[in-house]
């Protein structure tokens, strides 16, 4: 997550503390990433030494912090941010995927019991975000937690899907003992599951 | 709370020897007022099999099932018919509803059959269509009528009367996603507020999160639970 990013957006508008940053910040994401203050400071120092946002002129606070504005170079940096796509690339491995195809590859792991467990836990998951949908909220929050619900959604899908192939992958291995292969054809409701691989 | 379904080492198979099909193989699973639980699984896991055996419109070939107290096995036919009628709500994927028969009539009709006189049963009608929120609906045929307003009849059909158990077979798998939030945000809320308790077949994860407690069917054996809840505010701190 950018935290520099997130930071220039809320300063578009206007200049601000940095304790109004942080509480903006976590308004508009539900509190999905909670940032402590130090980050806030960090990041902000940080931006001004790349200069993308400065001191705002003599508006100091009582507690001798600075009021931050967005520079020009900032704007074009926030501009490009919300141009580029996030690539799937840049996020973090999926432990998941690794810890399936493992076990898989190692022997006397019992891969559907690994399927089961995960399909429950990442469904008692998905519980607990329709409990948080149903609270309501703001639209920015409801955004951020259906993104979650999506992910939840689609990794059961693509836990169903794993263990459908996983069927059809020992069954073949039954028919033909000499060389298993494993068929690449969907089962109908599974046209529409998530981007993972 | 206290236990509205109770079903105990259910076994239903169909047909004998080599030939049998093992629908379901002992399944225990008890459903407490105001309880919402949904039954997921792969086709032919046996889920619908459970709910028609829950309502009493199949029966086991063991085990047994408790409806509000009432030993399904030990009733004779019309005092299951009786049950199910009074006690039991039922909405399924394709609604079921009568095109000849108005919103209200359609349903009225398990209260008419019933022996309630029709002025009351209509009032009854009228109070479940309001409630889920198309009372103006009233006097309109099911075909003049869009998907979620056909499934939300079926809904004031299922829970009209003094319901205690609501069996919902793929209830939202006609519908777009948006309308099928709405109908599990009313079965959700009739649990909660009226104490009814619910059983929701669905193959979509999305929708059976808005059950209390998720329990997964295989080959006929239940595998799997999540539920009950846990503090939602602890999911947050471990998402990141």
């Amino acid at each position: 997550m950018s935290i520099k990013h997130g930071l220039l957006a809320l300063l578009r508008e206007a200049p601000k503390y940095g304790y109004q940053l942080r509480g903006e910040f976590e308004a508009a994401t539900g509190a999905t990433w909670p940032l402590n203050i130090g980050q806030v400071y960090t990041t902000l120092t940080r931006l001004e030494r790349d200069g993308l946002v400065r001191a705002a002129g003599a508006e100091a606070a009582e507690d001798g912090r600075s009021m931050y504005e967005i520079t020009d170079a900032g704007r074009a940096e926030l501009a490009s941010w919300f141009e580029t796509p996030v690539t799937r690339e840049s996020r973090p491995r999926d432990e998941l995927a690794i810890k399936l195809a493992l076990a898989l590859a190692v022997p006397g792991v019992d891969v559907s019991a690994v399927v089961q467990r995960q399909r429950m836990s990442t469904m008692q998951s998905l519980q607990e975000l329709t409990r948080l949908k149903r609270g309501g909220g703001e639209i920015s929050w409801q955004l951020v937690l259906e993104s979650m619900i999506f992910a939840a959604e689609a990794e059961i899908r693509w836990l169903d899907h794993c263990e459908a192939m996983l069927l059809r992958h020992r069954a073949a291995g039954r028919a033909s003992a000499v060389k298993p292969t494993v068929t690449d054809v969907p089962d109908q409701a599974e046209h529409h599951t998530g981007a993972k691989k | 709370m206290s236990i509205i379904l109770d079903i105990r080492k259910l076994t239903r198979t169909h047909g004998e020897g080599e030939q049998a099909v093992h629908a379901l193989r002992g399944v225990d699973l008890a459903v407490q007022a105001g309880e919402l639980v949904a039954v997921m699984g792969p086709s032919g896991s046996g889920k619908s099999t459970l709910l028609t055996c829950a309502g009493g419109l199949d029966r086991p070939t063991a085990g047994e099932i408790l409806v509000d107290g009432n030993d399904l096995a030990t009733l004779g036919r019309n005092a299951v018919a009786a049950l199910r009628r009074r006690r039991i709500g039922y909405v399924f994927q394709d609604f079921n509803l009568i095109p000849a028969l108005t919103a209200a009539e359609n349903v009225a009709l398990p209260l008419e059959l019933d022996g309630t006189r029709s002025r009351t049963a209509r009032k009854y009608a009228e109070a479940a269509l309001t409630e889920v929120a198309i009372g103006e609906l009233a006097d309109r045929f099911p075909d003049d009528m869009s998907g979620g307003q056909r499934q939300r009849v079926a809904i004031a059909r299922a829970i009209v009367g003094e319901r205690r158990l609501l069996l919902a077979d793929e209830p939202t798998g006609a519908l777009d996603s948006d309308t099928g939030e709405a109908v599990l945000q009313l079965l959700r809320d009739r649990c909660d507020q009226h104490g009814i308790a619910g059983v929701l077949v669905t193959h979509d994860a999305r929708h059976a999160a808005w059950a209390d407690r998720v329990v997964y069917l295989r080959d006929g054996v239940l595998v799997g639970q999540s539920g009950p809840l846990s503090d939602a505010e602890a999911l947050l701190q471990e998402s990141h």
